[in-house]
Parts: C-alpha cells; structure tokens; sequence
C-alpha cells in the first residue's frame, strides 16, 4: 500500500471510474504530456526515438534528478529551496577544493584525503542546508527569503574558493561516480536512480514521510495533532541541502571542471521537474513518482529540441511555454480534486 | 398566506450521494417569497447538503430544481448568485485583513467611471448599512481586530444586503452573545418584510421556532416533516429528527442542578499564576484525574489562549504548568502530547486533514507509538476501525477521505485521534458547537466514559449547556481572570451567566 498515492483504495473503489480519473488528474495529466511529447519527437527525428537517445536523456537528467530528490520532500511541505543551485555549485567547489590540483590551477587548495574531501564537502551542505532550516523554524524567515539568501551566501563561498579560477581534479570516487560507467550504465544514472528510489521509500513507508505529507497537507492540523513541525520542516532543508551537495560534487565530475555559475540554470530545473510533474506547490500532495515523470518531461523537451531543426532562439521560448502548460495543469488538477473532495 | 402565492425556489426530488454514501434522498422543498423557513435536522441529515445544492456549490445531483417555475441548473455558486441566491456559510469566510467596509463591499466595491474604488463613498454606504443592522463600529477598521461575533454578523450584514431574494443563513448563531441574535432577529423580520425569502439553519429549536413561519425536519437524508412553526413544539421537532422520545434527551438547563462532591484524586494539572499580555491574568486551577472540569466565560474571555497553553501551542508570559508534578514549559505540540497532554480545538478545520484518508486522521497522533520507522498501514486501519465502531462514526469506512464527512462525524475523528492512548488530560473545546442532540448526546456519553477511565478533562465553552451537561466542577473566566467556582453545589444557566 503506497501511501503517496493520491486516493486511498476503499476511496476509490466507492467512487466512480470518472471521478476517479479527474482525482488524478494530477498525475495523470504530466505522464499524457511526457506521451505526447516523446510521440512528437519520434515523429519529427528519426534520431530522437533511438536507445542511445534515451541514454543520452538519463545522463542529461541525472543531475537534475539527484537535486529534485530533495526539492521534492520540501516542496511537499509546502516550502520552497531557492539556494539548491548554488549550495549544489559549493558542494562541488568545495570537494575540488580539497583534493590536490595540478599545478597550473591557481588555487589555493587544501589537499587532503580523498574521503576527507568528500565528507568535509558532504559536512558544508549540511551545515548550509542547516542554516536555511534554523533560518525557518527558529527565526521564522519564510522558507522564500531565507534560501534567497542562502543562495547568495553559497554563491559568495564558492567565490571565495575559486576566485575566478576552475579547478579540475575532485576524489576518484567522485570522478568515477560522476563521469564513469558500467556494463555501459553510467554511474551518474544509477545514483541518481537509487536516491530517487530512495526518497520514494521515505515518503512512502516511513514514519518521517507520513508526516513530511502531513505537515504540508495541513501545517496548522499536524500542529494540533502533537507533531512537531519545526523539526520536520528543519529536517527537509537540510535532506534538500544535502542531495543538492551530492547532485553538486557528480556534476563537476560530470562537467569535468569546478567553476563560479556552473549550475544556475538547475535552480528552474529542479523546481520545474517536480511542479511539472504534478507534486503540489501548496504542499501535501505529489511525491517521488511524480518527480520522475517530471524530470522526463523535461528532459525529453530539451533532448527533442536539438533534435528537430527550429531557430535555437526558438526553442527557449517554447521551452518556457510547455513549462507554463504543465504548471496550468498542475493549477487546475487541485480545484478537480478539491471538486471530487467535496 | 404563502400558499397562494407561487413558490420562488421549488426542489423536487432530489438526490445526492457522496462516494456511494447517499446524503439526500428523493427530497422535495418549497420556498415561498417573504417567508422564513428553517430547518432542523441532525448532523449529516443532509440540510447543509441541500443548502449547496441551492447556493451552486454542488453541482452534480439528481431531481428538478426550479426558480420562479423556470427549470435551472446552476454550474457555479456564481451562477446562483446572480439568481439572486446568496449563502452565510457555517465557517466565517471574511477577510480578516481588510477593513471593514471593504468586507462589506467585498467583490462589489463602488468604483468611479476609471475603476478606482471610492474609499469614502465605500466607507459611509458600509457605515449606513451596518447601522440599519444595529452594528456601530468604524467601517475603517481591520475586521480581524473586531470580537469573532461581531465578525460573524458582518458577514451576515454582507450577505443579507447583498440584494439577494432568497439568503441562506446555516448555523448563524452560534458564536452571537444574546442581543446579537435579537438584532439578527430583527432585521430578518424586516427582510421578510421586504419579500426576502430566508432559509435558516440551527441547531438552536428555541431560534428556530420563534424566528420562522415554517419548519421542515431532516432525518438520515430525507424530509421527514414540513410544518407551521406556529403548530409545532420544540419536543415535538427534536422527536421528528431524532426518531425517539426527545425530551429525555434535551436538558435545558435551566433549572438548578447539584453538582457531586469534587474528586479527591491525584492532581494531574497545576496551573499557577498564568498570564499572558492582555488575554489571561493570574490563572491559578487544578485538574484532577477522573474529574471532568468546565470553563465557562463568554467569547473572548481568555479561554482559547489558555487551552492553546495548555496544549504548548502559545507560551505563557508568566505562571507556570504542572502535569503529575512535574514542571512543565511546553515548548512545542509534540512535547505537550509526549507529556500526556491532549487538545482538541474548537475548530476542526485546524485539526484534521480534510483531504486525507479518515484512517490516517486518527493515526497521526499515535504513529511514533505503533512505528520506530517503518510504517504500519494494517495497524493503522485496525486501529482507526475500532475508534470508527466504537463512536459510531459514519459511514464506517477508514479508508474514505475525512471531507466526505458531515461535521459531527469530523468532530468524533477530531476526538479519536486522542482515545487509543488515551493521554493524563484531555482539553476539549467547545465539543459540542453546532452539534446536534443525538451526537451531543454521543459526545456526553464519551467524554463521562473517559472520565471513568481516571482521565483528567477540561472542557472549555462559551455555551453554558455544555459546561453544565458534562462538568463536575466550573471555573467562570471574565476578561482574562478566574472570578468564581462552582462546586459541590447548586447551579444553573442563570448562576452562570450571572457570574461571567
């Protein structure tokens, strides 16, 4: 028994086949458009609908996904991360930072152990994510303007590290990790595979996801209900801070360079990922499953549009028009619910 | 006589069922111009079901719906506006964070010819028609600043001079001091007057009766009794809803009643010296197990801050708390609920999960007792299903989404979620508003069974009958201030109301 799943079964046996299907619009509508628009692409390039191209989808989400992970727990509570992108370009900044360079990187790094790298990296995002969470719950800084800070003050630390520079070099088992494969699977598809799956057992056969759906389903319920609140929220961020660190150190290995910026464009992304993919930004609603079909939305839409001949400044703009399509879908999959609900 | 007059709202044969629990069966219902028609009825009897169905806020249902012998179907509660239909839900649904007038105006502020909205004109038209209701208050002041029963007349005032011909008021007067409701009273008439037609909803009989020209009963989604108020008593309505000999069950409290010597066991709860701001000052009480202690006072006399106190839900600016002894600073919810301290608040919007299965309802509050980590669904189900049996919760399915639920229903899961475990101190508020006999009678007999089983309860309320129904000793609260105890003698609604 899921207990992410949307209706439970006695719920749904004693409704209709119709209300069924519209209580769950939400995740029906994004896995339609997922169908349509792989359709699309397999009509429009014979290039696209081939098992190399699905490889090459897996790879391109595979850092998106292991962030999203995280993004999803928060967002189910009705929260919001803004600082996943640059605590993601810290965590990997950081764990070039301690590993030696070669000696034209003009870095001051601090060469240290491989697995001390990766912990003391692994050590900065939590304490980040930790920040962001006492941010929220002790202070009471809505989780919006918090992260917003805490995007900045990333960005500021990676600054500091690299000062302009890129480095190169990061602990084999992240290089391995990140830009390595196996039996023709890159690695960076199986990790990003098994936090996903990961994540999906938390919330869905755990204690901790119960309330995590719980909290975001009805903060002020879950108060009065002797919960505690802060704590869950706290815990969130920093799960949240933590993957984005990990999604971090495999995409410098991945891109095979640790610089300033390199993963701003994963801020959209991510979020983009899990609203697309129906988990509700009021919280409570949605979860790992959804984030995944989410993730595949997009990536089929980047993926597809190199592969049809459009103006390239096009395909921005459709981009964001899809985007925008699967976020109205998300809107109004909430009011057919809270119609069926009534 | 409105029977020759031609009927302005006609129902014939309506059905609606909800998740293949049917809510309405085959009823009929007739409104006349210039008539007030209320409506009794248990909890999930389906009155307030048939209300949305005439307010267009449920759309699908089975039978004939005419307006003025025009056949009608209305698909929004927009539509049935602008039929002139307009609803005072149970729930007060203002905006606290505007002013008043513009509460009054909400949605139809009056703009010049460039749409910019006319603040004066606004706030002298908001400030006459309040006026004609007999609330004098600054039609620029923050409506959330005002006490909750003047809110709830603002919004009623809104309504009922919306120029809507036909006003559904449910449950209008549960949170309104005594000469509130006179004044409601009186400008219903008035409209009746002016050829409004008024549906009333209350679980008040006494209202009921002296307000309205005809009386229809629900029982169990069917009509069971349209009558003249005139020919009717309130024995003779509680009889109808009810199908049993009502008078047993209605006490009115009126006359004086011996309240048994005070428990001499074990204190469970020591409050002393609890301040806060301007709501509480120097409470000082004890609870005793096996005791069942009532706070009465009158809205906003400092009684939900204390429970939310109690409960760890507010922190006290000074005084302190005991539980068995032990010193107690809740910092939290959950560290209130570890100490053996349960709440269940006024309101059951802010402590259930609307869109979620009845099971985890009750669940939530005891999963870190049956699951370190995992979970235990099956447990959870069992667990939930005795609660289910045990308060004869309807429909009995666990798994059925707790908005499906009529209101005494949610009220008894709001209450489940607590009994599996049952905690050293139970605190209840108000837990029986807008409930009707038999599930008053329902929540009597649980919370005399928990008293039994050595529990220590506070039941808090602004109704003298519910203090009086269930407390073996009262605490009045005024402003903020303990000023009297009963106990071990006579009492009665009039000694309470005089001492608050």
């Amino acid at each position: 028994m899921a207990s992410s799943e949307t209706v439970p079964a006695a719920g749904r046996r004693a409704r209709g086949l119709g209300s069924f299907l519209r209580s769950q619009m939400r995740n029906i509508a994004p896995f339609l458009t997922l169908i349509l628009l792989s359709a699309f692409f397999a009509f429009a390039s014979p290039s696209f609908a081939t098992l190399d191209n699905l490889g090459n989808i897996l790879t391109q989400v595979s850092v998106t996904g292991i962030i999203a992970v995280g993004l999803t727990f928060v967002i189910l509570c009705a929260e919001i991360d803004l600082s996943i992108a640059s605590i993601a370009n810290v965590t990997g900044i950081a764990v070039a930072y301690f590993t030696l360079q070669e000696s034209y990187v003009n870095i001051a790094n601090v060469p240290l152990p491989g697995a001390v790298a990766i912990l003391l990296a692994l050590l900065l995002c939590a304490a980040l994510g930790l920040v962001n969470a006492l941010g929220l719950t002790v202070i009471g800084i809505p989780s919006f303007i918090m992260t917003l800070a805490m995007m900045q003050i990333a960005a500021g630390i990676s600054a500091l590290l690299v000062r302009g520079q890129i480095a190169y070099k990061v602990p084999d088992l992240i290089a391995t990790l990140g830009s390595g494969s196996i039996g023709g699977i890159p690695w960076i598809v199986i990790v990003a595979a098994v936090m996903l799956l990961g994540g999906h057992l938390v919330l869905t056969y755990t204690r901790f996801g119960r309330y995590v759906y719980m909290v975001g389903g009805n903060r002020e319920a879950a108060e009065y209900s002797g919960l505690n609140v802060k704590l869950i929220l706290g815990a969130v961020m920093v799960i949240s801070a933590v993957c984005s660190g990990i999604g971090g150190m495999l995409g410098v290995a991945h891109f095979g360079s640790a610089q300033q910026n390199e993963f701003d464009t994963y801020l959209l992304d991510s979020i983009a990922a899990v609203v697309v993919g129906g988990t509700s930004l009021f919280g409570g609603r949605g979860g790992i499953g959804n984030t995944i079909v989410g993730l595949f939305v997009l990536g089929v839409l980047n993926n597809g549009l190199d592969h049809v001949n459009i103006d390239s400044f096009l395909k921005i703009l459709i981009r964001g028009l899809i985007l925008l399509a699967a976020l109205i879908i998300n809107v109004y999959a909430q009011r057919l619910r809270e119609k069926v609900a009534e | 006589m409105p029977e020759v007059r031609s009927p302005i709202l006609e129902l014939k044969g309506i059905t609606k069922s909800f998740g293949g629990v049917e809510a309405l069966r085959g009823v009929d219902f007739t409104l006349y111009p210039g008539e007030i028609h209320g409506l009794v009825g248990e909890n999930g009897a389906g009155k307030s079901t048939l209300m949305k169905i005439i307010a267009g806020v449920h759309t699908e249902f089975s039978g004939r719906f005419l307006i003025d012998g025009q056949e009608t179907h209305f698909r929004s509660a927009r539509d049935a506006h602008a039929a002139g239909i307009a609803m005072v839900h149970q729930e007060l649904s203002v905006a606290p964070d505007l002013t008043v007038a513009e509460n009054v105006f909400l949605g139809n502020q009056p703009t010049n010819r460039l749409g910019l909205v006319q603040w004066r004109r606004m706030a002298r038209e908001a400030g006459e028609q309040l006026a004609r209701f007999g609330i004098d208050v600054d039609p620029m002041s923050r409506l959330g600043d005002l006490p909750i029963g003047l809110q709830q007349l603002i919004e009623i005032a809104r309504v009922l001079f919306s120029g809507a011909r036909i006003v559904i008021l449910d449950e209008p007067t549960s949170a309104l001091s005594p000469p509130e409701v006179e004044r409601l009273f009186a400008t219903l008439r008035r409209l009746r007057e002016e050829g409004t037609s008024i549906v009333f909803i209350s679980h008040f009989i006494e209202d009921i009766l002296r307000v309205s020209d005809t009386v229809t009963v629900f029982r169990n989604g069917r009509k069971v009794a349209e009558t003249a108020a005139s020919a009717t008593s309130k024995g003779a309505l509680i009889e109808a809803m009810i199908g049993r000999g009502g008078e047993a069950l209605e006490h009115s409290y009126t006359d004086d009643l011996l309240l048994p010597q005070p428990s001499d066991r074990a204190v469970v709860l020591k409050v002393d010296q609890l301040s806060l701001a301007r709501s509480l000052q120097d409470v000082s009480f004890e609870a005793r197990a096996g005791e069942v202690l009532g706070i009465y006072g009158f809205m906003g006399c400092g009684q939900q801050e204390l429970s939310r106190i109690l409960f760890g839900k507010l922190k006290p600016d000074g005084g302190t708390l005991a539980v068995d002894g032990a010193p107690r600073t809740f910092a939290s919810t959950a560290a209130a609920r570890r100490a053996g301290v349960a709440l269940v608040p006024e309101s059951r919007r802010d402590m259930l999960f609307h869109q979620e299965p009845v099971y985890k309802n009750i669940s939530i509050s005891l999963l870190d007792r049956i699951s370190s980590l995992l979970l235990k669904p099956a447990q959870e189900r069992d667990i939930a299903k005795r609660q289910v049996d045990q308060l004869q919760i309807r429909p009995p399915v666990v798994g059925l989404d707790l908005g499906m639920l009529s209101g005494g229903n949610q009220q008894k899961v709001a209450l489940a979620k607590w009994l599996t475990y049952p905690p050293k101190l139970l605190v209840l508020c108000e837990p029986t508003r807008g409930m009707d006999v038999g599930a008053k009678n329902d929540v009597i007999n649980i919370v005399r069974d928990l008293r039994a089983r050595g529990l220590a309860i506070i039941v808090l309320s602004t109704e003298p009958e519910t203090v009086l129904s269930l407390a073996d000793r009262i605490l009045v609260l005024k402003r903020g201030a303990v000023v009297r105890e009963f106990k071990s003698e006579l009492v009665s609604k009039d000694r309470l109301l005089e001492a608050a």
